[in-house]
């Protein structure tokens, strides 16, 4: 099933939303993988000069003794030191919230940021944790099974998938 | 007849006993995740939250701080909680057995043991004996195996040197005695290098070494011509008790890695040491302190293999459907 | 009670008899007729032994009951009770008990016990030095007198060459023989292993063939400089049995057994460090053991024995090098010595002389046959009977065996000792 949101403009919204914070001089995280990706068109379009972040969520899962170690983890690069930086954290989806509350304990293992908003490419319904994004590229309703993945790096694409059992939250 | 023990029934590491029936494809896995940890040990925060609740106990019956202590810090880096037990063992004291000891430990909730032995054996005794929920890491029993220390010793070629296929690669010391040797020499066949040497005097190789896939040498010049990688092992001074050796002058002139033995090498050759060095018996100083030494990196690769085992074996334990085999 | 042992498959090797007899047997339980009842005879009971083997007891020169001393482990009662069970009727115990069977009243101990529950014969060893210390002679002519059929320093090599001397040259006074653990003490040194590709796979401390190598060859010297009559135990390495070939060429009075697992396992039996095949001497290679399944054939080796040693579960659930060594044995020696038939080793005929006439005539002693007058002491076999080694079905205390869970032919149906029926397999 392919959807009809307009990555495009996802986009340009979200650069548009975060133009208010650039008077802080905000440091740029993505979340590996999709959020990397998102993360570096925005770099672009806001003409962002200092290097992106990347994390890699992986040892900070809560589900790491269902599912255990993945040899392929890439290893997180926070270039800068986030002590007292305005961080704008990105990710492709936000579904349940809980890969953004593993970011959000990584980050804060490496400093104490100043503040940390949150920017996804694609909001969608199903939240386990209180957690909400203030700058979102497209709001997207589904039903429990489904799930939306952000195929890339180039071209950027939305790809529909029907899940039977456990999903893997995001 | 041989099942092995270090597999679960769905394929996953449960123990790490030895590095014997590991094949290449699990020991490159052990190797990718390591490398992961690597970062983790450069940050500030060196923690991450992975092994949260769980318990690791350092179950050692021959005193070791070294090893001891980086089992420790791997296992406190993945935010684990451990407890150390320097158990003395008797071998002709009617004490407690040794299944009594882990027994009584398991009743506390254990999820991990590290064990360390004096005898050949004891890994697989207690890995034998333990309900399925319970792990073992072997850290070194008797002469038979240390498989952390060869999966270190492993990582440190692959990140030094790249491709294990073109290496060719010496052993020196006492093969007879050594568990890191024999797990050298499982590690690095499985990987396929191209030549691997043991040099030591007939008193200290075993017998029918050849067997193991290795070339004995008794000339350390000519083992060492045109080799990529020396891996050091330490000699323990009781040799001399034992008849093994005569004296450790005899030893360091004839054996002992000094920087004019090394030019047999290649030029670019690596030196890799265990530890803890004896300086001047088995290694000379100026190799030791020397560019071609990669002794120190190793112990830091050493807490991240060991946090990578750790992960492997304490990770993906719940039985539900959709979990990554 | 006066029996017949109808329709049966009489073998007694000793005595040349191979074929279909009746055995008849008297009420003071002694063999009275082969083939044909004697004049006047009335059997009082009958045993249908049709398609089965009828043989002497076995004879079984190796077996420790562990009493006194190691109760914990087994007892007398339960393993003569074992032996009969299996068809052995004759056994032979050495001497390191605790106390150590030093002294006449300890000898006649161990025989009257055996004698008191009336399941095998037990002929004990005596020791060839006081406490088995390798000093201090032993009263051997009075041992002797008490029961002992030979002298032995069991595990404990005598390590002064001097001290061997002196107690085989004393042995030889008194016609006795020497029953010899032959191993070099500095070799073996902590060894448990075969010193072979195992072992330095395992990282086991090794026994290097030399140790049994070099005992043999010290102790062939003085047994030829002394005269005695002497017999090797649990000859393992194929370099010492030319070495005993050799001397018993040149006329030496010299014997030697194996026992039944060097015959069937080798050292690529200890895989995950199993110690169920912790024994010693330690299983060695391939290729001894094909010297040793040649030196039954050859006649170098007169006998087949268990080296029965039962243990408790935590004698053998400790690391292999802490574990002690020893198989309960008592219940596959001849199942195991059978199998070397259907292997093409061993006819049927030399097999059961090699558990029976041959160990007795090592041991000087009046049993393995069935002629006329011999006392009825009769093992009664199914070849076709199939089974498998369960430890809950052993009758041994002991269930230390790596032979557990493997399928063996042969079972003993009945046993007499002295013309009593003391064993009776039901199935069921």
């Amino acid at each position: 099933m392919r959807t009809d949101v307009d990555i495009e403009a996802a986009l340009g919204r979200m650069a548009e939303g975060l133009g208010v914070f650039s008077a802080r001089n905000p440091l740029m995280i993505g979340i590996h993988t999709g959020g990397v990706w998102v993360a570096e068109r925005l770099r672009r379009l806001l003409g962002l000069q200092e290097a992106l972040g990347s994390l890699d969520i992986s040892f900070y899962r809560d589900d790491f003794t269902r599912v255990g170690v993945n040899p392929e983890v890439k290893a997180s690069n926070l270039p800068v030191n986030v002590d007292n930086r305005h961080l704008i954290l990105v990710d492709d989806v936000l579904h349940t919230g809980r890969t953004i509350r593993a970011a959000l304990n990584e980050i804060f293992d490496y400093g104490r940021p100043a503040s940390v908003t949150l920017a996804v490419l694609i909001e969608r319904d199903g939240r386990e944790l209180p957690i909400e994004a203030q700058v979102v590229g497209a709001h997207m309703r589904l039903a429990r099974h489904q799930h939306v993945k952000l195929l890339g790096p180039e071209p950027l694409s939305l790809a529909m998938q029907e899940v039977s059992a456990r999903e893997d939250g995001a | 007849m041989t099942r092995d023990l270090q597999f679960d029934a769905s394929g996953g590491l449960t123990h790490l006993l030895t590095l014997e029936g590991l094949s290449r494809q699990t020991i490159l896995e052990i190797l990718d995740t390591a490398e992961s940890f690597i970062a983790v040990g450069e940050r500030e925060i060196k923690k991450v939250p992975l092994l949260r609740g769980k318990t690791v106990v350092n179950l050692f019956f021959e005193p070791s701080t070294r090893t001891r202590t980086t089992f420790e810090i791997a296992a406190k880096r993945l935010s684990a909680d451990v407890i150390n037990l320097a158990v003395a063992a008797s071998s002709t004291s009617k004490g407690e057995t040794l299944l009594d000891t882990v027994r009584n430990l398991e009743a506390m909730r254990t999820d991990l043991f590290v064990v360390r032995h004096a005898e050949s054996g004891a890994a697989h005794l207690i890995a034998q004996h333990t309900p399925p929920h319970v792990h073992i890491i072997n850290a070194g029993d008797g002469r038979h195996a240390h498989p952390t220390q060869g999966l270190l010793d492993v990582f440190t070629i692959r990140r030094h040197k790249g491709a294990f296929e073109n290496l060719k690669v010496a052993l020196i010391g006492d093969i007879l005695h050594s568990r890191v040797a024999r797990s050298d020499i499982h590690a690095l066949t499985t990987l396929g290098v191209q030549e691997l040497r043991v040099i030591a005097p007939k008193t200290l190789l075993p017998t029918a070494v050849e067997k193991l896939g290795v070339r004995p040498y008794t000339d350390m010049r000519a083992g060492l011509a045109d080799v990529d990688v020396i891996m050091m092992l330490r000699i323990q001074r009781e040799r001399m008790q034992g008849a093994h050796i005569p004296s450790e002058q005899e030893y360091f002139r004839v054996y002992g890695l000094t920087p004019d033995k090394l030019e047999c090498a290649k030029p670019d050759a690596i030196v890799l040491h265990p530890g803890p060095m004896n300086r001047g018996l088995e290694i000379d100083s100026a190799v030791a302190d020397g560019p071609r030494s990669v002794i120190l990196p190793q112990v830091t690769y050493g807490i991240a293999v060991r946090m990578a085992v750790m992960a492997m074996i304490l990770g993906g334990r719940e039985d539900t459907p959709g979990r990554r085999a | 009670m006066s029996l017949v042992i109808k329709g049966g498959r009489l073998m007694d090797p000793a005595n040349a008899v191979d074929g279909n007899r009746d055995l008849y047997i008297d009420d003071k339980g002694f063999v009275v007729g082969i083939g044909a009842a004697p004049a006047g005879f009335k059997a009082a009971r009958t045993i249908d032994a049709s398609g089965r083997i009828v043989c002497p007891g076995l004879v079984d020169l190796r077996a420790r009951l562990r009493e006194p001393g190691f109760e914990y482990k087994a007892t007398i009662e339960s393993e003569a009770r074992a032996a009969v069970a299996s068809g052995i009727t004759t056994l032979c115990c050495p001497p390191d008990t605790v106390p150590v069977i030093d002294t006449p009243a300890m000898a006649q101990m161990i025989q009257s016990r055996a004698w008191r529950f009336g399941f095998a014969f037990i002929h004990p060893l005596g020791a060839l030095t006081q406490n088995l210390e390798g000093k201090l002679l032993t009263d051997m002519e009075a041992l002797d007198d008490a029961g002992c059929v030979g002298f032995s320093n069991a595990f404990k090599p005598v390590i002064d060459t001097l001290v061997l001397r002196r107690a085989m040259e004393y042995c030889a006074t008194f016609d006795l023989t020497v029953f010899l653990h032959s191993e070099d003490p500095w070799l073996r040194a902590g060894g448990r292993a075969h010193e072979g590709e195992v072992a330095t796979r395992l990282g086991l401390p090794g026994t290097p063939e030399a140790a049994e190598t070099v005992g043999v060859a010290r102790d062939l010297a003085l047994i030829e400089h002394t005269g005695v009559r002497a017999h090797f135990c649990n000859i393992s390495s194929a370099r010492a049995l030319t070495m005993i070939a050799q001397a018993q060429q040149h006329g030496l009075p010299v014997s030697a057994d194996v026992t039944a697992h060097h015959l069937h396992l080798t050292e690529h039996d200890v895989v995950d460090f199993n110690t169920q095949c912790h024994v010693r001497p330690p299983l060695r290679s391939a290729r001894d053991r094909e010297a040793l399944r040649a030196a039954l054939k050859s006649g170098v080796l007169a006998a087949v024995c268990s080296d029965h040693q039962p243990h408790e579960p935590d004698a053998k659930l400790a690391p292999f090098a802490q574990s002690e060594p020893g198989i309960s044995g008592l219940e596959t020696l001849l199942p195991l010595t059978l199998a070397l038939t259907d292997e093409g080793v061993l006819g049927l005929s030399e097999a059961i002389a090699l558990l029976t006439h041959r160990p007795a005539d090592v041991l000087g002693i009046d049993a393995g046959r069935l002629g006329v007058g011999d006392t009825a002491d009769v093992c009664i076999i199914d070849l076709q009977a199939r089974w498998t080694l369960e430890a809950e079905r052993m009758i041994s205390r002991g269930r230390n065996s790596p032979f557990l869970g493997r399928p063996m032919h042969g079972r003993v149906t009945h046993t007499l000792v002295g013309g009593r029926l003391v064993h009776e397999y039901q199935t069921g």
